[in-house]
């Protein structure tokens, strides 16, 4: 019993270790920040490798808690998230007085969201739903001197306390018609009926707006740029991965006799997505919200892949927020450094930039051609792959739009590629001293763009441990 | 022989080109590069001959089937037949020259040099592909490096230019994707021997064969979606605009046609569509041209004229037609990249392309002045020169097709080349004879390289020209089995 508790919980229990050694070591003498960054990078790479550990199939707590080979893949890819995140933010960190607190925040709410992905119930879900979400508002508050960082976390916190609601009586709703909370007993009784299917509304739209879905997309912008570029980070690949590898769980194993309802519903949130995303993100000059509303356009093509609603589908989701992680987090990272080293976010900022900052300069491009999609980076393979999954449902209008809002996307990308190297500029960017670990980071998430395209492993592997409708 | 080895050798020779240091060690190293691809290439046309001399009548030679990604049936699955080859020959022959009349690149040579090998990469990826993922794949891969080799080394407007080029690229193979996803959804695989076999349902070419042939048409200037090609070619260095228009335009084409060998019935359906655009291309484009006063300008529009033959070859559908789009292609490359490279040898020294600014150049320049004329004698289609050769063979398709309405067009895109005699012998006549200028007398003729360079170009329009049996006896086995594709048409229904 006890073995098999430390075994199927390992990672979260090596994170909660984690939280407290570092209220320990909050209490205790000053530290150097760098030791402490070092021994959390190091701790954060420990849980990484004991994802790979060992697998074991199993449920917790009656069925409270699951786990599987699929659940602890997915919880590695948060953890690598966070690692990157943690280790780009180096230069920030260093100086920072709170280094402490903020650890402790990102890593309770990467403990909530290890809790929602594993959920088998909507309690639990909701539970670790918010428990990823609080301390995450407090975190984007971390710019103690900048009024726009508060206004960021207050409005992070309104509307997630909002969505939370909703979703709440969704779920209320649920267990009205249904009587029970349990993801395994629900399917049995989903049949359809109006009131479920108010729930059921009620329920996309709490996800919606976790995930920053059009329309319920106008917090992203704002709480975006006013956080530090870390909690911005974290805020566009962590927060909304966890979201939707619960959505597709729920969707493809608990709302499946109302699968016709949610896959249009799937149709119209992706198109009004990528449209309204790629539109705004044309008119951005701030860096940050310039990859909010593109990461708004990026969540519609997630939508449409999952819309397909197939073993393919579901791969390809999680095989796209693998290498969205390496393409957003490799931008993120310039311009972190960029941020912390100048205080500079704006894209005109960065006109000639390759003149001072070859390396920076390569590193953001490819990531950005990563996320537009163009080989031989991975994001070509991702992209491509989300839209065969939902061409596999023979909506063809659907997929030509948002083929052809990819080229959209293509020109807000290809601005800055053309602010970076051709842009004249008589006081561009000077030459940056990156940290040793933060230009660790970004080679990772470069190796990454580049390998796990090419490289066809990292997807079979991936589908083979996937789930279909 | 291992295919694989046309991507590998300019892989390599871009990895070297990234660790060298200074722009003697790049540039010697990317035209080691190109000049052992041109060899390879060489060496896999004499292999190639040898097998079909020995009997082997397979559609495609040196295939190499392997599984890429196992969920979704994808493979790398490459070989050649004898119009790929003609491309790859084409190719390797263009990158040479490109890379020789570069040789003086001093802003950011590493990556000049870099993104010319990447492109040539993708092409060379692109002619191998027997798979319609993988051939997608490379297709796009082409794409960046043309949109920062036009940004950042062109002139004139160029960022607008790189930006139109590329959009317009990429809105070309977003709807080749979506044609690729119909094709895959309704046959469970891209690879496009094992489609050839067992065919496509009708109402399913029907459907997607305007997204793909558009899609591919949009690379090879399809009218009404040629308006990148001009201020593309217009703006781009020297070596970009060769490689644009001799390389990249017949990605375009050559997918046309495989996207028309593909769907034979869609293709015979639309295929008074794929003409009328033809037609108004080929006519469109040579008038457009007599209009332009800017030397890179007039090329470019007469490449919109000149990839209407294409197109127009692939619309007629027959052996003949089919056969001198092939021969359009391989044609118009060399005269086309020959043509840029004069424009640019004379634009780095007189540092003008306006034809009225130009004049009496023979006279300072002798070499390039007639690399230019032999360029504008090829482009006219005088007999001798590869031009000649592949519009007389379009057109010869072309009349094999008994409709009136099918005459009609052959008669007028036949009558474009009397525009095209006007327009080159203009822009001759003002900038090549006459009195020079006193600022252009004591400009230098071409060096070395540039010598090289034009060459080798000739010598193979030259070839082309005077031995048209020799790229006949390459292509012509499959063009037949592309014709015995054609007639499996109504079979299916």
């Amino acid at each position: 019993m006890i073995y098999n508790l430390i075994i199927q919980l390992r990672q979260e229990l090596v994170l909660t270790v984690l939280i407290f050694l570092l209220l320990f070591i909050k209490l205790g003498k000053d530290r150097s920040n760098e030791s402490i960054l070092n021994f959390i990078n190091v701790a954060l790479l420990i849980n990484l490798g004991a994802g790979f550990c060992c697998h074991e199939t199993g449920a917790l707590f009656n069925g409270m808690f699951n786990t599987n080979v699929l659940i602890v893949f997915e919880k590695d890819l948060l953890n690598l998230a966070a690692l990157i995140i943690s280790m780009q933010s180096y230069a920030w960190l260093k100086e920072s007085k709170h280094l402490i607190e903020f650890y402790l925040l990102i890593l309770t709410s990467l403990l909530g969201m290890f809790f929602m992905i594993s959920s088998g119930n909507l309690l639990m879900f909701y539970l670790g739903l918010e428990m990823s979400t609080i301390p995450l508002a407090a975190a984007a508050n971390f710019d103690l001197t900048k009024r726009k960082s508060s206004e960021a976390a207050m409005k992070l916190i309104l509307s997630s306390a909002f969505s939370s609601a909703i979703l709440l009586l969704g779920i209320s709703f649920l267990y009205g018609t249904s009587g029970t909370l349990t993801f395994s007993i629900l399917t049995a009784h989903i049949n359809g009926n109006p009131l479920q299917m108010f729930a059921f509304i009620l329920l996309i739209s709490g996800f919606a707006f976790k995930i920053s879905a059009v329309p319920f997309h106008l917090w992203t912008a704002d709480v975006y740029e006013g956080s530090p570029v870390a909690v911005t980070s974290f805020l566009s690949v962590i927060s909304k991965a966890a979201v939707l590898f619960t959505l597709v769980n729920l969707l493809y194993k608990v709302f499946t006799p109302i699968a016709s309802t949610w896959y249009l519903v799937l149709v119209v949130l992706a198109a009004a997505t990528i449209l309204i995303g790629n539109l705004f993100a044309i008119r951005q000059d701030n860096f940050k919200r310039f990859l909010a509303f593109s990461s708004i356009a990026q969540v519609g093509f997630i939508l449409i892949g999952i819309s397909g609603s197939s073993q393919i589908g579901s791969a390809s989701l999680i095989y796209f927020i693998l290498i969205y992680i390496f393409s957003n987090l490799a931008a993120f990272g310039v311009v972190s450094v960029v941020s912390a080293l100048t205080g500079k976010e704006n894209i005109s900022d960065f006109k000639g930039f390759y003149k001072t900052n070859p390396m920076l300069s390569w590193v953001l491009t490819i990531a950005l051609f990563s996320l537009a999609g163009v080989p031989p980076t991975a994001g070509f393979f991702g992209k491509l792959f989300l839209m065969m999954a939902g061409a596999a449902k023979g909506n063809y209008g659907l997929i030509t739009f948002a083929a052809l809002n990819m080229v959209i996307s293509f020109y807000y990308y290809l601005r800055v590629v053309k602010a970076i190297f051709m842009d004249e500029n008589a006081t561009p960017i000077e030459k940056l001293q990156v940290p040793a670990v933060s230009k660790l980071a970004m080679y990772i998430c470069v190796a990454g763009v580049i390998v796990t395209g090419l490289a066809s492993v990292v997807y079979d592997y991936i589908y083979s441990i996937s789930i279909g409708l | 022989m291992n295919l694989t080895l046309l991507i590998l050798l300019p892989l390599l020779t871009a990895v070297l080109i990234l660790l060298a240091k200074g722009l003697q060690q790049i540039r010697v190293i990317g035209l080691t590069g190109a000049v052992a691809q041109l060899g390879l290439a060489g060496w896999l046309l004499k292999s190639f001959l040898a097998e079909r001399a020995a009997g082997n009548n397979a559609a495609h030679l040196f295939e190499s089937n392997q599984t890429w990604f196992k969920a979704l049936n994808i493979n790398y699955h490459i070989g050649i037949d004898g119009i790929s080859l003609a491309m790859i020959l084409l190719t390797s022959v263009i990158v040479v020259a490109g890379i020789l009349v570069s040789w003086t690149m001093d802003k950011l040579s590493k990556e000049y040099f870099f993104l010319l090998v990447l492109l040539s990469m993708g092409a060379y990826g692109f002619f191998i592909s027997l798979d319609l993922f993988t051939l997608f794949f490379f297709l796009e891969v082409a794409v960046i490096p043309k949109f920062l080799l036009i940004g950042i080394w062109g002139s004139g407007d160029k960022t607008k230019s790189a930006m139109k080029l590329a959009l317009m690229l990429m809105a070309g193979s977003a709807l080749v994707m979506v044609g690729l996803f119909g094709v895959y959804y309704n046959t469970h695989t891209f690879d496009i021997v094992q489609i050839t076999q067992q065919g496509i349902p009708v109402g399913v070419q029907k459907f997607f064969f305007p997204f793909a042939f558009v899609g591919f048409g949009i690379f090879a200037a399809l009218f009404p979606f040629h308006t990148w090609v001009p201020d593309g070619h217009a703006s781009a260095p020297t070596a970009a605009s060769m490689f644009l228009a001799g390389i990249s335009m017949k990605l375009g084409g050559y997918g046309c046609l495989r996207i028309a060998s593909l769907m034979p019935d869609a293709a015979h359906a639309y295929s008074w569509i794929i003409i009328l655009l033809a037609t108004i291309a080929i006519i469109y484009g040579a008038f457009a041209t007599m209009m332009q006063t800017d030397l890179k300008y007039i090329n470019a529009y007469s490449s919109i004229s000149h990839c209407g033959f294409v197109i127009l070859g692939i619309g007629m559908l027959n052996k003949t037609s089919i056969n001198g789009a092939v021969i359009q292609m391989v044609s118009h490359g060399l005269m086309t990249a020959l043509f840029f490279a004069a424009i640019g040898m004379i634009y780095s020294r007189t540092h003008t392309r306006i034809v009225a600014q130009l004049g009496g150049l023979l006279k300072a320049m002798p070499f390039i002045s007639t690399v230019f004329v032999i360029a504008g004698l090829c482009s006219l289609g005088l007999p001798g020169f590869s031009g000649f050769v592949a519009e007389m063979t379009v057109f010869m398709g072309s009349w094999q097709n008994p409709d009136g309405a099918y005459r009609l067009a052959t008669i007028l895109s036949g009558a474009s080349i009397v525009v095209t005699a006007v327009y080159i012998l203009r822009a001759t006549g003002r900038a090549i004879m006459g009195p020079i200028s006193d600022e252009h007398a004591l400009l230098a003729d071409a060096t070395w390289n540039e010598k090289l360079a034009a060459v080798l170009l000739i010598v193979g329009i030259l070839i082309i020209g005077l031995a048209p049996f020799l790229i006949n006896h390459l292509i012509m086995p499959s063009t037949d089995a592309i014709m015995a594709q054609m007639e499996k048409v109504n079979l299916l229904k």
